[in-house]
């Protein structure tokens, strides 16, 4: 029997992804090895069709850019037979659209607030006003929530403010610190250690365990930061610290 | 009111957990949870708890507190220790795996732990501190659940719920062996492909030890280092609990119950969820070889570990009257007056 090749609009699970092991209470969904909206849009889908057909055992999904993590209770089902109902699951079509909104993050760039700032204008050979520029006239988009609660990772920088992480960590990264590492940005929402490389700060506070869902972003959200002088980056803080500040959103296209 | 207690030694790290804050991990919130789920169940299961009741894990050394209030009924298990309760100048000794009951105003001391580096202790009622995300596991480097999200510390007085422990004292006739026969079975993935084939044969036929470097988050081992195809760096992706990533000296880290939910190292292998509590169990020095199981393998090893937990639970049999004589001999250099039985709250 000759094998019928896919349709161009099989978008069945199991075509465009991977199962990978993951011991016996969680497998990998694996769309693809790269950082791309496509893919990242695709892992997002899956999480929400996953959510949706509740299958009895599934306990939990993490997404991430190009892969999702679907953990089970192995006393209820199998890899096997999840994996069997999975790969059925029609993802259509990933479409990219814009974000239906877009946070806004007030940003006080260099100084003390972001000491990498002048070391990452003379990697790239750009003034430090040109990284702020750059930095804060671009959109971004949650790609994957992790790492510490609240930390967001946001792509994709501008090319030219590619740079790998510090060779050496920063045994204490403040909380607030907007940081860029290789093509992400992100904002430490706690005091951690850290290798990015800090060129900014925001007053604000994008983790409360108290709230649902607890994080200030969702996946696909979009981010923009916006310069602030100190004066400003202040009054938010205080703002922030009685509980009084709201996040800025621009209006959504 | 009810009871609480009043920690006067913390212990090296003692910290409140349950079976884990699961369903927030797309958030970054990770699970935490006891590192032997094993022993907080039996430990629940000893006092009449839920088997997911929040409770103590010490590690290392138990903590000393005084208990206020009003009596409580206490269980230790995953570990053997000596727990020794005063009251007006007379202390007496028990062991693990058992419940006790102790009056209001009475003094606890546990002792240093034998068998593992992580012990649970139980409390009916369950310690009352308030749920976060739907659970009162503490988060460390979150800072939040279990008490103010941080280690106790002498002077901390943490409640205890509502409970009121009917009939005898129970104890577990025959606790599960804690001797490690040093071999954790894994199952290959998901990044096994990132590994030469002599990374492999090296990762699942030498024999690695766990160094100094070890916690809650996870354990760092002393061994011979992997050889990656081109690099230990991948796209981040989510880690389950057991994940055995490999950074770029090659050598592998055992990810417990406090690891970040996405990373960007390859992982070799994950640790069988049948074999975590023993996992966590490990002490720096312990040595300790990989054996790879498949998924099905593992998902039956699991249901195994269950049955035996079941057949554990139903076990419990009230406390016997000669166990008390002999625990009292062998303990005597502890006692200053004669025998009552242990579970009289007087």
């Amino acid at each position: 029997m000759v094998a019928t090749p896919p349709a161009p609009d099989d978008n069945r699970l199991g075509r465009l992804a991977r199962f990978l092991s993951v011991g016996d209470t969680a497998f990998a969904i694996e769309f693809g090895t790269g950082i791309d909206p496509v893919l990242n849009a695709r892992v997002h889908r899956a999480a929400a069709l996953i959510r949706e057909a509740a299958l009895p055992g599934v306990t939990e999904t993490v997404p991430s850019f190009r892969s999702l993590l679907v953990q089970y209770d192995p006393l209820v089902t199998s890899a096997a037979a999840l994996q069997h109902t999975m790969d059925g699951l029609d993802l259509g079509e990933a479409v990219v659209s814009a974000p239906e909104r877009v946070w806004v993050i007030p940003t006080l760039y260099g100084g003390a607030a972001g000491p990498d700032l002048d070391d990452v204008a003379s990697a790239t050979g750009l003034s430090p006003a040109e990284v702020i520029a750059r930095h804060a006239g671009t959109l971004y988009r949650v790609y994957v929530q992790g790492f510490l609660p609240g930390f967001a990772y946001l792509g994709v920088l501008p090319p030219e403010l590619e740079l790998p992480r510090l060779a050496t960590p920063r045994v204490r990264v403040p909380p607030g610190s907007v940081a860029i590492a290789q093509r992400m940005t992100g904002v430490y929402p706690v005091e951690s250690p850290g290798g990015w490389r800090l060129i900014g700060n925001t007053p604000l506070r994008f983790f409360d365990h108290a709230a649902t869902p607890p994080t200030l972003f969702a996946p696909g959200d979009g981010v923009r930061f916006r310069p602030v002088a100190a004066e400003e980056h202040a009054a938010i803080a205080e703002a922030v610290a009685r509980g009084t500040y709201r996040p800025e959103q621009e209006v959504g296209r | 009111m009810s009871a609480r207690l009043l920690l006067t030694q913390p212990g090296p790290q003692t910290t409140v957990q349950d079976l884990g804050r699961t369903g927030a991990q797309a958030y970054g919130v990770p699970v935490c949870g006891a590192l032997d789920m094993v022993a907080l169940r039996l430990a629940n299961a000893l006092i009449g708890n839920e088997p997911g009741a929040a409770a103590l894990e010490c590690r290392l050394i138990g903590p000393a507190f005084t208990v206020e209030g009003g009596p409580v009924r206490l269980a230790l298990a995953g570990a053997e220790a000596a727990i020794e309760v005063t009251r007006d100048g007379e202390t007496r000794s028990y062991p693990a795996w058992r419940a006790i009951d102790v009056p209001e105003g009475a003094g606890v001391r546990i002792g240093p732990l034998r068998g593992s580096g992580a012990a649970v202790l139980a409390v009916a009622g369950g310690i009352d501190v308030p749920a976060v995300l739907g659970s009162r596991a503490t988060d460390l480097k979150g800072g939040f659940g279990g008490l103010d999200g941080r280690a106790l510390k002498a002077g901390d007085h943490l409640p205890v719920g509502i409970a009121t422990p009917e009939g005898a004292c129970l104890e577990l006739p025959r606790p599960p062996s804690l001797a490690f026969d040093g071999v954790l079975r894994v199952v290959l993935g998901p990044q096994d492909d990132a590994f030469t084939e002599a990374g492999l044969a090296t990762f699942l036929d030498t024999a690695y030890r766990v160094s100094r470097e070890a916690d809650r988050m996870g354990i760092r081992l002393d061994g011979a280092p992997l050889a990656f195809r081109a690099g230990a760096d991948i796209t981040s992706d989510g880690i389950a609990t057991g994940a055995i990533q490999v950074p770029g000296s090659g050598l592998p880290i055992v990810l417990l119950a406090d690891h970040q939910t996405v990373g960007g190292y390859a992982k070799i292998a994950t640790v069988i969820s049948a074999d975590l509590p023993r996992a966590g169990r490990l002490l720096p020095g312990a040595e300790l070889r990989f054996r790879a199981v498949s998924v099905g393998e593992a998902e039956e090893a699991r249901r195994a570990l269950e049955r035996e937990v079941a057949s554990l639970i139903a076990s419990l049999t009230p406390v016997r009257a000669a166990a008390e004589i002999d625990l009292a001999a062998l303990y005597s250099a502890n006692l200053i007056s004669g025998v009552v039985t242990a579970c009289e709250p007087e």
